[in-house]
């Protein structure tokens, strides 16, 4: 039962998290008056009627920007264990982590030369 | 099956999996997949911490949902008109077979050491911590090449991308 014990506060917090953003919607849906006209029921945006469609082809840059947070997420997952390991480590360990991050930190300045990180 | 908070949360996760699966095969709409198919790869990260890897589950929430389920999404956004696809594909019995085989490979191997896995019976008492675990990516003996190898494939994965980005606008 020592698995019981050590989630049970995250298990209580994912019962009990979303049952605050759904109750206040739960009230509303009970008390609130049904009469929908069209006006009403219209799409906008921060009181703005909205121009053209919502669904629109996003550009490219989000999808690299994406892929480059992959890569150090992914680089993170990596270093976290090593660096719990890090107090117990031979010399070898040691650069092979730092070679770890020199390999990365070289993505990052190919990135950076091809102006990829900049916003177009 | 006993009832008690392991075996209930087994049952739970299982929901959230196998049902965020079934959400992912049926939706026509591409963005509600993606939606769904976070919900399933939560209920793996469920099993990890089931089976007392906690910094696995960790891994799977930040990794599978916090990026690849979003670079899905960008993916998804990217294409042309992104809720007109009309999906609706039905290949009942290849599908069938396919599923089918796969799952019997996939219970083969979980059941039988026949991909070089280890039976319950031979498995160590003790569960490995992260600590083991980062020590063996970096111990000369153990995972080392695989350790810088994973490196150099994310550089190669990040330059790349750029590369074809690049020549897309350019």
């Amino acid at each position: 039962m020592n698995v019981l014990n050590e989630w049970a506060f995250i298990g209580m917090f994912a019962v009990l998290a979303p049952i605050f953003p759904a109750l206040p919607i739960v009230i509303a849906w009970l008390f609130r008056p049904r009469k929908p006209n069209v006006l009403k029921s219209s799409t906008y945006e921060c009181g703005v009627e909205t121009i053209g469609d919502t669904w629109v082809q996003f550009r490219v840059q989000y999808y690299i920007y994406g892929l480059i947070f992959l890569v150090f997420d992914v680089e993170m997952v990596f270093l976290f264990p090593w660096a719990a390991a890090y107090n117990e480590m031979s010399l070898f360990g040691f650069v092979a982590g730092f070679l770890f991050i020199f390999l990365l930190t070289d993505a990052l300045f190919y990135a950076w030369q091809k102006n990829a990180l900049e916003w177009k | 099956m006993e009832l008690n908070a392991i075996s209930i949360g087994f049952v739970v996760f299982t929901i959230f999996t196998l049902g965020g699966g079934i959400g992912v095969v049926t939706t026509r709409n591409l963005f509600q997949g993606t939606i769904w198919l976070m919900v399933s790869l939560f209920g793996v990260a469920g099993y990890f911490v089931l089976l007392s890897a906690p910094f696995l589950a960790a891994v799977q929430i930040l990794v599978y949902i916090g990026a690849i389920a979003i670079l899905i999404t960008f993916a998804v956004m990217l294409t042309r008109s992104v809720t007109r696809i009309k999906t609706r594909y039905i290949r009942l019995v290849p599908s069938l077979l396919a599923s089918l085989a796969l799952f019997l490979i996939l219970l083969l191997g979980v059941t039988m050491p026949i991909f070089g896995g280890v039976s319950p019976e031979h498995a160590p008492a003790t569960v490995a911590s992260t600590r083991d675990l980062g020590a063996a990516l970096v111990d000369e003996n153990g995972y080392v090449v695989p350790f810088l190898l994973a490196s150099v494939l994310l550089t190669g994965a990040m330059i790349g991308a750029i590369f074809i980005a690049r020549d897309d606008t350019a």
